[in-house]
C-alpha cells in the first residue's frame, strides 16, 4: 500500500517505526456550500470525524443532513459547481487530500479509500459485464494480464459469496438480483484492497433478510482486512448492530459523537434522544411515539445559535444566540449542546 | 363479536406475461396474488408485511377495486365489490380510500393543495356542497396538522412528510370507513415517520376507521397493527394478533423475517440469533410446488414439495400458519423473558 501513499511526508510514528502515526482518515472542520440560482445552501458547516483501521464509524442522520456530501468530498467526487469546499481539511494518513493534485487523489481512490452506494444499478455500468468491470481495475491499476485479471476478479466475486462466481463473471448487472448486485459492487470496491471503505446507505434499498446478509458480509470483510469503515445510514437498528462509534449529523454538523453503547444508553444531545424516542421497536408494542416536532432547517437559512433550537424541547434563550461547539464531555464522547452535561446526568 | 367490514376469499390476481410486439403471445403468468383469504374487522388495523414483490401492492389495488381479480372475491359488508356498478360502485368508492407511499408522484403538481384535497368532492358533491368546500378543506388541513392558510400552495412547496399529510387529508375528505395504506411512511425519515404514524392513530380513534396497513418495516407494522398477516410469493403464510405473530410466530418465514430485523439496542447484538436465509425469492411466474418457501426453508421435507400447506391452526399453536411443521421457536432470546 505504501508505494502509492505519499507517506514519506507524514510525521514518523511515535513508536519510531517510521510508519505514519495517528489517524487513518480525518475530516476536520469541513465546510461545503452549494451555490445555486435560488441562493447559497450551507450544507456542511464544520464536520469533524475520523476513522481508524479496523473500526466502524457510523454516520447517522436524517436525509439532507449532509452525510453523502461529506462522503463525496472525501472521495473527491463532489459536484463542483454547484458544490464548493469553503474550509477544512480531509486528511488521509495525515496528508490533506484537498490540497493534492488530481493525479494524487486518483491514486488514493480505490486503493486508499473506496466507496459503495445505495443504488448499485447506477454504480455499475450496464453495458459491461460485472466481471469485466472488476477485472478492468486489476488491468488498469495493477497492470495485470487479461487472464490474471479475470482470475482475480472471479476470486473477488467468490469472496463476496456470489454463487458460481466463474459462471457469473460474464453476466451483466441487470442479470443480478438487487442483493447480488450489491455484492458485486462490494467486490468491485474492495478489488484494490482499500484501507478505508465508505458505505453510503448500502442496504437501504434491500429487503431485511438480504440486508442481514449484506451487513454480515461487510462486517466479515472489514474484520479480515482490518479496514476502517464509514457506514452512512439513517437506520438506528443497523447502527446498533455494527457500529463501534457513532457520529450524529444535523444540518451539516456533527452534534454528537460517542461509542455505540454510550450513545444508546445515554444520548448527550437532545436530537439524538429525539431520534431514539421516535422509532417504533420490534420488541415492544409501545404507546404513542414521542416525536421531534417540526422539520429540519432550510440550509439556505439556518437558525442562528443552535441550529436545532426551534425543535428542541430543552431550548433556553442562550440557544438562540450562541452556537454550541462540539465539546468533549468525558472520555471519547462529544456533544454540541449547551446542556449536554445536564442531559447525560439526569435520569 | 365485531363485524367484518371486508372479507377476502380465495383472491387471485395473475398478470399475463407476453412475448412479441405485433402478435402478443401469452407465455405465462405472474402469480402476484395467488389465493389469499382474510377478514378486516370494523375499527381494527390489519398489518400486511412481506418483502418486495410478494404481492402487497397488487392486493391493495384489488381491494380498492382499481383492478379486477382473476378469481375470488372481495366482499365489502357482504357485497362482492367486483359486481357493483353505477350508484352502488360510487358509494363503495367513497367508503374505501388509498394512501400511497410516494405522495409526490400521486399528487398532481399543477393543482393547489386546496384543489387536491377538494377534488373528491367534485365526484361526490353530496359530501360537501360547493359553497362549503373551502371551509371543509381547511378543516381537513387542520385535522392532519397542516396550516389551513397554506391552502393555495402547490405540492412542491411542502416537505415529504407534509405531502404525506396532504395525501391523508385527501383520503379522509369523503369520510371513508376503510383506508388502505400502502407503505405510507416508508419514504419518510424516522422523526417524520413517527409524526405520521401518530396522526394515523389519532384519526383512527377519532373516526373509527379500519386500516389495512401495508409495509415492509416490521417494527412500524407492529406498532400500528391489531392483527398482522405475513405474505410470501403471493400467499399469506401466517396471520394472527400482533402478539401471536411477533411473540410466538410458527412459520419459518415469519421467524426468519423477524430475526433479521435489526433492533436498536447495541447490548443485544451478541445474543441475537439471526436465521440466515440463503438464496433469493423465486420467480412468481413459476413458484415452487407445494410450499413456496421450501427452496429457502431449513426445515423442508419431501412433503413440502408435494403438498401445499394450508393456512390453518395446527396443534400446539393458537393462530393460522401455512406450514406443515409449524412450531414455536425462540427468535430473539434476549426479548423472550420466560
Ligand atoms: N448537487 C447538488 N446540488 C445542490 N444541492 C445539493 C447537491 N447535492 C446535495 N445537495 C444538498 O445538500 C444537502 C445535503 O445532502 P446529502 O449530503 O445528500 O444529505 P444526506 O446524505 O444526509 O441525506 C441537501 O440539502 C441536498 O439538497
Ligand atoms: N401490472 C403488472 N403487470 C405484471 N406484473 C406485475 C404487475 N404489477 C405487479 N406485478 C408483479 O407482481 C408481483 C407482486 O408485485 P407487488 O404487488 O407490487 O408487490 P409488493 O407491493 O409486495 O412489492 C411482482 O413480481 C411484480 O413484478
Ligand atoms: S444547545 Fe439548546 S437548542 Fe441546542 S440542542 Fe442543546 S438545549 Fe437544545
Ligand atoms: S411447509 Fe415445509 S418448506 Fe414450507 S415452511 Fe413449512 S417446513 Fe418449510
Ligand atoms: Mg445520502
Ligand atoms: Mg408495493
Amino acid at each position: 500500500m505504501s508505494d502509492i501513499l505519499v507517506s514519506e511526508q507524514s510525521a514518523p510514528g511515535a513508536d519510531g517505526s517510521g510508519r505514519p502515526s495517528g489517524r487513518l482518515l480525518e475530516v476536520d472542520d469541513l465546510r461545503v456550500e452549494f451555490r445555486t440560482r435560488d441562493g447559497v445552501a450551507k450544507v456542511i458547516n464544520g464536520v469533524t470525524y475520523h476513522v481508524d483501521a479496523g473500526e466502524t464509524l457510523a454516520v447517522l442522520g436524517e436525509s439532507g443532513s449532509g452525510k453523502s456530501v461529506t462522503a463525496q468530498t472525501i472521495m473527491g467526487i463532489l459536484d463542483t459547481p454547484p458544490g464548493f469546499v469553503t474550509g477544512g481539511q480531509v486528511r488521509f494518513h495525515g496528508k490533506d487530500m484537498l490540497k493534492m493534485s488530481a493525479e494524487q487523489r486518483r491514486r488514493i481512490r480505490g486503493e486508499g479509500i473506496a466507496m459503495i452506494f445505495q443504488d448499485s444499478l447506477s454504480a455499475l455500468n450496464p453495458v459491461f459485464t460485472v466481471g469485466f468491470q472488476i477485472a478492468e481495475q486489476f488491468r488498469v491499476r495493477r497492470g495485470m494480464s487479461r487472464s490474471d485479471a479475470k482470475k482475480r476478479a472471479i476470486e473477488m466475486l467468490d469472496q463476496v459469496k456470489i454463487p458460481n462466481a466463474k459462471g457469473r463473471f460474464s453476466n451483466y448487472p441487470h442479470q443480478f438480483s438487487g442483493g447480488m448486485r450489491q455484492r458485486a459492487m462490494i467486490a468491485m470496491s474492495l478489488a484494490l484492497d482499500p484501507e478505508v471503505l465508505i458505505a453510503d446507505e448500502p442496504t437501504t434499498a434491500l429487503d431485511v433478510t438480504v440486508q442481514a446478509q449484506i451487513m454480515d458480509l461487510l462486517g466479515e470483510l472489514q474484520r479480515e482486512r482490518q479496514m476502517g469503515m464509514i457506514l452512512i445510514t439513517h437506520d438506528l437498528g443497523v447502527v446498533a448492530d455494527v457500529a463501534d462509534r457513532i457520529a450524529v449529523m444535523y444540518a451539516g454538523r456533527i452534534v454528537e459523537e460517542a461509542n455505540v453503547y454510550d450513545l444508546y444508553a445515554k444520548p448527550a444531545h437532545p436530537y439524538t434522544l429525539g431520534l431514539l424516542n421516535s422509532i417504533p421497536r420490534l420488541d415492544e408494542k409501545g404507546q404513542e411515539l414521542r416525536t421531534i416536532k417540526g422539520l429540519p432547517p432550510n440550509l439556505m437559512n439556518i437558525p442562528s445559535g443552535c441550529p436545532f433550537n426551534p425543535r428542541c424541547p430543552m431550548a433556553q434563550p442562550v440557544c438562540r444566540e450562541k452556537l454550541p461547539p462540539l465539546l468533549q464531555i468525558g472520555s471519547g464522547r462529544a456533544s454540541a449542546c449547551h446542556f449536554a452535561e445536564e442531559l447525560v446526568n439526569r435520569d | 363479536m365485531t363485524e367484518n367490514i371486508i372479507e377476502v376469499r380465495d383472491l387471485v390476481k395473475h398478470y399475463p406475461v407476453t412475448r412479441g410486439i405485433v402478435f402478443k403471445k401469452t407465455t405465462g403468468h405472474v402469480k402476484a396474488v395467488d389465493g389469499v383469504s382474510f377478514d378486516l374487522k370494523a375499527g381494527e388495523t390489519l398489518g400486511v408485511v412481506g418483502e418486495s414483490g410478494c404481492g402487497k401492492s397488487t392486493l391493495a389495488r384489488v381491494l380498492m377495486n382499481l383492478e379486477r381479480p382473476t378469481s375470488g372475491q372481495v366482499l365489502y359488508k357482504g357485497q362482492d365489490i367486483s359486481k357493483l356498478s353505477g350508484g352502488a360502485l360510487r358509494r363503495l368508492r367513497r367508503q374505501i380510500q388509498l394512501v400511497m407511499q410516494d405522495p409526490y408522484t400521486s399528487l398532481n403538481p399543477r393543482m393547489t393543495v386546496g384543489d387536491l384535497i377538494g377534488e373528491p368532492f367534485e365526484i361526490h358533491p353530496e359530501v360537501a356542497p360547493r359553497g362549503s368546500r373551502r371551509t371543509k378543506v381547511k378543516e381537513l388541513l387542520d385535522l392532519v396538522g397542516l396550516n389551513p392558510e397554506h391552502i393555495n400552495r402547490y405540492p412542491h412547496q411542502f416537505s415529504g412528510g407534509q405531502r404525506q399529510r396532504i395525501g391523508i387529508a385527501r383520503a379522509l375528505a369523503l369520510r371513508p370507513e376503510v383506508i388502505v395504506c400502502d407503505e405510507p411512511v416508508s419514504a419518510l425519515d424516522v422523526s417524520i415517520q413517527a409524526q405520521v404514524m401518530n396522526l394515523l392513530e389519532k384519526l383512527q380513534a377519532e373516526f373509527g376507521l379500519s386500516y389495512v396497513f401495508i409495509a415492509h418495516d416490521l417494527s412500524v407494522v407492529r406498532h400500528l397493527s391489531d392483527r398482522v398477516a405475513v405474505m410470501y410469493l403471493g400467499k399469506m403464510v401466517e396471520v394472527g394478533t400482533e402478539d401471536e405473530i411477533y411473540e410466538r410466530p410458527t412459520h419459518p418465514y415469519t421467524q426468519a423475517l423477524l430475526s433479521a430485523v435489526p433492533v436498536p439496542d447495541p447490548t443485544l447484538r451478541d445474543n441475537k440469533a439471526i436465521i440466515r436465509l440463503t438464496g433469493d425469492v423465486p420467480s412468481p411466474i413459476s413458484p415452487p410446488s407445494g410450499c413456496r418457501f421450501r427452496t429457502r426453508c431449513w426445515k423442508a421435507q419431501d412433503l413440502c414439495a408435494q403438498e401445499v400447506p394450508l393456512l390453518q391452526i395446527r396443534p400446539g399453536s393458537d393462530h393460522p400458519s401455512a406450514c406443515h411443521f409449524a412450531e414455536r421457536r425462540e427468535i430473539v432470546p434476549a426479548h423472550e423473558v420466560a
